[in-house]
């Protein structure tokens, strides 16, 4: 299938990636190309085939319900792009 | 020295015929001699001679370990405490890691000596080294040529000798390709073999991390170490991990290689055809029975891996997000600025072409058609694989469709590069573990990998194999000119 | 027209574990921001989930309770979204096979019995909290809560009323605590309800179309945002209008329901399977295990209650409100054999109010149960009178000691002796000759009077009853 440039616009945006006007017809050119790579899946029928999530074929592990973490906001904050009063911050969140 | 293998180095750390320290400076050196190579991303000079220090000092108390003392360098994916870990990527190139990954604390607690972070492609995703923010690593034996990707760093490393041994991933072939494109020796272990706790995720259900190494026999030292479970990976296997260093002697009369005809068609290089049959010609003289086992859905497997691994790529690069590491953009009007720009900057073309295809083939109303199809796929791969280890011990193959390609020969085409991992995708679709060694070059000079894929946690029989290989031929002692 | 409401509920369960869904971080509430979010919460590169095995146990037991399947296999899976106090722009949640489905709540709303469908109930981690104060216009994040468990239950849209959707999340809070599962607490916003609320013209078969009241935190504005998006459905649809689908906040100053206008298009969470996390398998041993640790249910213990201690039902269902105020009541009725009934009135009447009174739990309160239970004991062996008894129970709840210090500190013990009695009698008639002077002449009225003078007397201390019947052979034994 081949993307349009509204396309590209709209999965950009749900992936939070800014697109420029002038890149919008590149990506959608490549992207394409890509998916008609992908589209030779279509050649095989997988009718009552079972999907397959993984590799292992086994339960989750469970770990007991304990408190093994301390506390390493300062570490943690030294590397945070904008952080003040323990708090990491963001530009205003617009409910 | 810098020609020894760990399994030297380690008898001659321990009879003290040399120390950590001198052996830790030789390669230090040789790194910064051949930084044109551009195969390390941070090399802690400090750091490296404190840790060779240390190990002395175990050496000398007699509580070391095969390698303790060996100097080796990790693929910049792994979380490393205090250090620089960079996925190669802009997003994190300031990124200092607060903990360890499993593989580093492992590699920590044997007592070896980390060297470096060696270049990859960024996050991962790529077959050459290219897209890595930087630059390209060039390929010891060529420079004009690629060394692989994505552990390409790693590979060019231990091929020119600038560390004893390495690291890589493995979601497509990351290990294996560049191994056979470099002549080095590197194992893909099985899924759940080696804890990816702190390993940068790229596609989760595939990522595996393996040793990249100049023999089998190091192969194993390595795979000792960094085997077994975690209680931090619920993806981690909880099973005995077999000293693998001691069934590599093992002979192989009897064994069964299965070649899948899929695997020599239309796409390989002649060379390479011509190097794996003489291989196989060797394996015949050790004793092995070679068949022909069939792998009908092998033709699949990169489309299949193209929705999956970007699928799992889109949702495990959310993260980067500018709020609590990492690259932020520095001019934003709001929230929504401030995420595009900064993912939009932070990541390179390869990475945001991924995770827009992952996003799209996840979103409403292509889910069945791209993602769940693609699942379905996976089985019947997987499923092939099954049938065919019905009759056969291991399977045998070219590691890669061509040798060494030129820098930028196939950066503007996206498609292309992901042929370069056509005979090892499968194998992580099907979890399976996978290597590839030496085995010959191309009428260029250029390296050829000779791929053997096993059962599920079969991988001391991939080494017992590969070593026995390795005892009869010497295309793993070739060390490329000038280093 | 007459319309029909149509709500169906869905309730984030805060689940009681020491530590998060995924990670070992305390889940403690109040903590200073991000003290409690480690590189896991925080979602550092590399980091990996581990799920806790108390969180699943948990859910098994809300699904047991219930009468739900429990799903011996379900998946876990992405949700993925950009929220900065999303960490890793992904919720990891259950979809498409959650760990509990199918089961239903019985409700009564005025005396009518109904069974309430709970269509699933499924784990998720918490995100964390977002602070819109005092950062120059910036917000502030806090990951403290990112990764806590969760259970999400989800109703079926069978409720009609608001009152119906009050007494389900009644149930549904009383049950929860019971469990042990939750503590319950709404203002720290421990069980959050979010209500799909249409109308649709009564006998009409399709659903209307619905709005999602988002996250109200009081059982009473529940009922009051219920009742005003019903209102404003109708009134729109009456006026010609059409109800659209969208997410609505509740503002409880001004009483009204606000749509949250959000820049983001319609949702597309891409769902898929976590590639972190294997599907979480409970064998037939975890369920059994975790049945046999199941408490005694709220409607099997009211039903107990009246039968075996012939209480009430509302006497029942009072003492039953809570796991631990019927655990107290059971443990003074044992410290005091053969006075149930009288014991129930202690706990619902005094203990109650004081709890309500100085807002304390059961745990907490100063009297405990052996203390009641005391008290009762002197009640019942007429130690002390009934009034005598609330101003024991005041200086117990005070601290004063038990029933009986307070009973020998204070001198408060019942006047049993007749003699004695018939004295204070005798005095107060000769105090009174005018008073006893009217009784004789027929004004019987008088004799509360005499009741009343000599308990004055003696301090409340008389047993009342005794001091009835001497003054009547006194009194009538003399009239002529």
């Amino acid at each position: 299938m081949a993307l349009n440039r509204t396309d590209v616009e709209r999965i950009a945006h749900l992936a939070r990636l800014e697109v420029g006007e002038q890149e919008l017809a590149a990506y959608a050119e490549t992207l394409s190309r890509i998916l008609g790579l992908i589209e030779q899946m279509n050649a095989i029928d997988t009718d009552g085939i079972a999907p397959m999530a993984h590799p292992l074929d086994a339960g989750l592990r469970l770990r007991a319900d304990e408190v093994t973490e301390r506390d390493q906001r300062e570490r943690f904050q030294a590397i945070a792009p904008s952080a003040q009063a323990g708090l990491y911050l963001v530009p205003k969140v617009i409910e | 020295m810098h020609r020894k293998s760990v399994a030297e180095l380690s008898k001659a750390l321990n009879k003290k015929d040399i120390s950590s320290c001198e052996l830790t400076s030789v390669y230090l050196d040789r790194i910064q001699a051949h930084s044109e190579l551009n195969a390390f991303i941070t090399v802690d000079r400090e750091r490296a001679l404190k840790q060779a220090q240390e190990a002395d000092a175990r050496l000398k108390a007699g509580t070391g370990t095969a390698l303790t003392g060996i100097p080796i360098a990790q693929k910049d994916i792994f979380c490393t405490d205090g250090m620089l870990t960079t996925c190669a990527s802009r997003m994190l190139a300031n990124f200092v890691a607060p903990y360890d990954a499993t593989v580093i604390r492992k590699f920590g607690e044997a007592g070896s000596v980390l060297l470096g972070k060696t270049n990859m492609d960024e996050f991962a995703m790529g077959s050459s080294n290219e897209t890595s923010f930087f630059g390209p690593v060039r390929n010891p034996w060529d420079r004009r040529c690629v060394p692989g990707g994505s552990s390409g760093g790693s590979a060019a490393a231990v091929a020119a000798r600038l560390a004893v041994a390495a690291t890589g991933t493995d979601t497509g072939g990351s290990i294996r390709q560049p191994a056979a494109l470099t002549g080095i020796t590197g194992l893909k272990p099985s899924y759940g073999r080696v804890s990816r706790y702190g390993m940068i995720a790229f596609a989760s259900s595939l990522d595996q991390a393996g040793p990249m190494t100049r023999s089998a026999e190091d192969a194993a030292l390595l795979l000792n170490v960094m085997a077994g479970f975690d209680p931090l990976d619920s993806t981690s296997v909880d099973r005995p991990v077999p000293d693998y260093a001691s069934t590599l002697d093992r002979p192989l009369t009897g064994l069964r290689i299965g070649l899948p005809q899929e695997y020599f068609g239309e796409g390989l290089g002649t060379g390479v055809a011509v190097a794996i049959e003489s291989a196989l010609e060797e394996f015949r003289k050790l004793g092995a029975k070679i068949l022909e086992v069939s792998l009908p859905n092998s033709s699949l497997a990169i489309p299949c891996y193209y929705v999956l691994a970007p699928a799992e790529a889109s949702s495990n690069l959310a993260r980067y997000d500018g709020v609590r590491y990492g690259y932020r953009a520095p001019e934003y009007e709001d929230l929504w600025e401030m995420y595009a720009k900064s993912r939009a900057q932070g990541f390179g073309a390869e990475v945001k072409r991924r995770i827009m295809i992952g996003t799209y083939a996840l979103s409403a109303g292509y889910y069945d058609a791209y993602y769940l199809k693609a699942q379905k796929l996976r089985r019947l791969i997987s499923s092939d694989f099954d049938r065919a280890f019905e009759v056969c011990d291991v399977i045998m193959g070219p590691a890669a469709p061509s040798t060494a390609f030129e820098l930028g020969s196939k950066t503007d085409d996206p498609v292309a590069m992901y042929l370069s991992d056509i005979y090892t995708i499968s194998v992580n679709l099907a979890g399976l573990p996978g290597m590839s060694i030496p085995a010959g070059f191309d009428s260029n000079g250029r390296p050829i990998g000779l791929q053997i894929i096993g059962k599920y946690f079969d991988e001391a029989r991939l080494l017992n194999v590969a070593h026995k290989f390795q005892q009869a031929t010497d295309w793993h002692l070739r060390v490329p000119e000038g280093f | 027209m007459d319309w029909e409401t149509v709500i169906g509920l869905e309730v984030h369960v805060q689940l009681l574990t020491n530590s998060k869904l995924f990670s070992g971080s305390s889940t403690r509430f109040g903590a200073e921001p991000n003290t409690q979010a480690c590189a896991v919460d925080i979602a550092l590169p590399g980091v990996l989930p581990v799920m806790n095995r108390d969180a699943a146990r948990m859910a098994v037991k809300f699904g047991l309770a219930v009468g739900a399947t429990i799903n011996r296999r379900s998946i876990f899976a992405r949700k993925n979204y950009f929220y900065p106090d999303l960490p890793k722009g992904y919720q990891i949640s259950q979809y498409e096979l959650p760990v509990v489905q199918l089961g239903r709540l019985a409700i009564e709303v005025d005396g009518v019995h109904k069974e309430i469908g709970i269509t699933r109930a499924h784990l998720e981690e918490d995100a964390g909290k977002s602070l819109h104060e005092d950062f120059r216009g910036l917000t502030g994040i806090d990951l403290n809560r990112a990764g806590t468990p969760l259970l999400e239950i989800v109703s079926e849209p069978d409720l009609r009323s608001a009152r119906e959707a009050v007494a389900y999340l009644k149930k549904l809070h009383v049950l929860v605590r019971y469990l042990g599962i939750c503590d319950g607490n709404m203002q720290e916003g421990s069980f959050r309800c979010d209500a799909n609320v249409s109308v649709r013209p009564r006998g009409q078969h399709a659903f209307g179309t619905r709005a999602e009241i988002k996250n109200v935190n009081s059982f009473r504005f529940v009922e009051k945002a219920i009742d005003y998006e019903v209102g404003r459905q109708i009134e729109l649809i009456e006026g010609g209008g059409k109800v659209v689908q969208e997410t609505r906040q509740y503002d409880s100053v001004r009483n009204e329901t606000r749509s949250m206008r959000s820049k983001e298009e319609a949702h597309d969470y891409r769902y898929f399977p976590d590639p972190d996390l294997l599907p979480l398998q409970l064998d037939p041993g975890f369920i059994e295990e975790t049945a046999t640790d199941m408490p005694e249910l709220p409607d099997a213990k009211r039903e107990r209650f009246t039968r075996e201690y012939g209480l009430t039902v509302y006497d029942a269902e009072v003492l039953t409100g809570s796991r631990d105020m019927a655990d107290y009541y059971e443990d003074a009725v044992r410290a005091v054999p053969g006075q149930p009934k009288l014991t129930a009135n202690w706990v619902i009447g005094e203990f109650s109010g004081y709890l309500n009174r100085d807002n304390v739990e059961v745990s907490g309160a100063p009297v405990t149960s052996d203390m009641l239970a005391g008290l009762v004991q002197r009640i019942a062996d007429s130690t002390i009178s009934g009034k005598i008894a609330k101003e024991i129970f005041e200086a117990m709840w005070d601290g004063e000691g038990d029933a009986d210090a307070v009973i020998d500190k204070r001198g408060l013990r019942q006047i049993t002796d007749k003699s004695a009695i018939e004295q204070v009698i005798d005095e107060v008639l000769t105090r009174n000759p005018k008073q006893l002077e009217q009784y004789r002449a027929g004004q019987d009225k008088l004799f509360g009077f005499f009741v009343g003078q000599v308990m004055k007397a003696t301090q409340g201390k008389a047993n009342p009853a005794q001091v009835n019947d001497a003054l009547r052979k006194k009194l009538d034994g003399n009239r002529t």
